[in-house]
């Protein structure tokens, strides 16, 4: 281990926002990532030297936007592992993406009586809109519980998953927990019976190989923001049969091929999906993300996140009172630690953590049925990237028994 | 340890998040409200026994925070045997301190005025509040007194 900590260096430098603040301990990528200097430059240089309406135009600067945004999704699918570049479809983010499917998959895939499976650690974003699917076609919601350690029941899966079931909605790494899942399996249960899986990937995309090829699920929806790239820009990549057999999301500029006064005709993947301007800016700006992601090396990201979680876990261990909940090892685990400290309420902690220039995420994680199901109204979570250290681990360690200290008495 | 954590930690907060009075449900409440914060899932609700104009009983449950457990058995003691109009002038005035607009105004607040220390915290200004929209919320549901109209 470097004095730094873990595989990397110390990687601020890299990151203007945390190479201004060198005090900062921002410990919530989770909920999004800081920003590499390449990713704001290569924004900059796009606008700088390509800006025009992508697909539009016949004059040449059309035509540097529309390879911008074609070498963007290239560069992206390839990171993720998907050989059918035109499979990746561009949405403003995870959310966005698990919509889509919902919609216009769901509604055109999922009639009464058929069965939606999810699990109990699903963020809002990857429960809801199976949930209201469910209620509109009038098809069965099931909720798959979890073990003692916040691991999917793999076993209540395979019971779970009926006939009659359609699809598995699941995330490949819990957000609140850290856990991670087993796709491979879980995709196996699904397709057993014929329904399809589809990946909520917001917090894997970013910490862990993904290759979506191989993983075998059905489609594998992402967010940029959380891998250090700009807000507003995510994705989904989707099995070719299932694109073709789905009608689109929204209509609008671009995703028509011919429109007549009574009908329209589709365009051809991806466009069919991308209604509108796209987003090129942020297209421009995830690549240049995963470019430097793949700079460090996935593996290497990994195996750096594994070590501050091994490390994370035993300093907040020697803490008394501290309760850290999901997956008892590191490697079990992404570079999530969420945990309660006694009774002290988690919005209390990040305030008194908050002093210390310590950012954390306190609440529910946008998991209100998982926080139902752990008897806690909320936790906090420290969550880890390329550009944390040890040092940060010790600053949040630091600070806990400062905060413990003040509200001593009530620490049971 | 910081100033501005020794301001808005304080005993009489810390105390009141321990030992919350008025922490029990009510049976014969005139009116009742809930307060939600859907951002950190915080939720209680507020019971109100009224004689007419006067608040007779008042008492909350739920879970949330210090500051906001602390602020709302901290509002049970102070608006008990209070009139309505009396109780929404308090709520103006409270909220004034605790947005940091009425600093001025602390003074005038009893021991309401531990929770000063939360204009320095903007994020938590929610958390010291809730209780008191959820009272708030309740007494509308028995009709606002006329004389209770916001004077800013």
């Amino acid at each position: 281990m470097s004095a730094a900590g873990a595989v990397f260096g110390d990687l601020r430098p890299d990151f203007p926002l945390l190479a201004a603040s060198p005090k900062l301990v921002y410990l919530d990528s989770a909920a999004t990532s800081q920003k590499p200097r390449v990713v704001l430059d290569a924004i900059r240089e796009f606008y700088e030297t390509a800006n025009a309406n992508p697909h539009r135009g016949a004059y040449k600067l059309s035509g540097a936007a529309t390879d911008a945004y074609h070498g963007a999704r290239a560069t992206i699918a390839k990171f993720l592992g998907a050989s059918d570049t035109d499979t990746l479809i561009f949405t403003r983010g995870t959310t966005e993406s698990l919509n889509l499917l919902a919609s216009a998959w769901g509604h055109s895939h999922v009639h009464r009586g058929d069965r939606i499976v999810v699990t109990r650690l699903e963020h809002h974003a990857n429960f809801v809109p199976w949930q209201q699917l469910a209620r509109a076609v009038g098809a069965e919601f099931r909720i798959c519980e979890l073990n003692e350690v916040g691991q999917v029941d793999l076993g209540q899966l395979r019971a779970l998953v009926t006939a009659n079931t359609k699809v598995v909605a699941f995330g490949h790494v819990s957000n609140a927990l850290g856990t991670v899942n087993d796709v491979r399996e879980i995709v196996k249960i699904a397709h057993a019976v014929g329904a399809v899986a589809f990946c909520d990937g917001a917090q894997g995309a970013p910490h862990l190989r993904v290759g979506f090829d191989a993983l075998g699920v059905d489609a594998y929806a992402f967010s940029g923001h959380k891998m250090l790239g700009p807000m507003g820009i995510g994705g989904v990549i989707v099995r070719r049969k299932l694109l073709d057999a789905m009608p689109p999301y929204q209509f609008g500029g671009d995703m028509i091929e011919f429109v007549f006064d009574g009908d329209t005709t589709w365009n051809t993947l991806p466009y069919k999906f991308e209604a509108g301007t796209p987003n090129v800016e942020g297209a421009v700006g995830l690549a240049a993300a995963v470019r430097y992601l793949d700079g460090l090396g996935m593996d290497a990201v990994r195996a750096h996140e594994v070590e501050l979680s091994r490390y994370a876990l035993a300093r907040l261990g020697e803490i008394d009172g501290i309760v850290v909940h999901g997956p008892v090892t590191a490697e079990e685990r992404s570079g999530v630690v969420s945990f309660s400290l006694g009774d002290i309420h988690p919005h209390d902690l990040s305030t008194m953590l908050d002093v210390d220039g310590v950012c954390v995420r306190a609440g529910h994680h946008c998991a209100q049925p998982l926080m139902r199901a752990l008897k806690v109204t909320a936790t906090v979570r420290a969550s880890f990237y390329v550009y944390n250290t040890t040092a940060d681990i010790d600053a949040l360690a630091a600070s806990l028994r400062k905060a413990k200290e003040r509200f001593g008495a009530h620490v049971g | 340890m910081s100033a501005e954590l020794d301001e808005l930690y304080q005993s009489i907060i810390l105390d009141h998040n321990r030992r919350p009075r008025n922490f029990r449900t009510m049976d014969d409440a005139s009116v009742h409200a809930d307060g939600v914060n859907p951002l950190c899932g915080d939720q209680l609700t507020v019971w109100l026994r009224l004689d007419g104009e006067q608040i007779a009983d008042v008492s909350f449950q739920g879970s949330g925070c210090a500051i906001s457990k602390a602020s709302a058995s901290l509002m049970t003691a102070a608006i008990k045997g209070k009139s309505k109009a009396e109780v929404e002038q308090l709520f103006q005035k409270f909220h004034g301190v605790v947005t940091g607009k009425h600093p001025e105004d602390a003074a005038s607040l009893g021991s309401l005025k531990a929770l000063g220390g939360v204009s320095r915290f903007p994020l938590r200004v929610k958390c010291a509040s809730l209780a008191w929209h959820a009272m708030h919320a309740a007494l509308e549901q028995d009709g606002v007194p006329p004389d209770a109209v916001s004077t800013e």
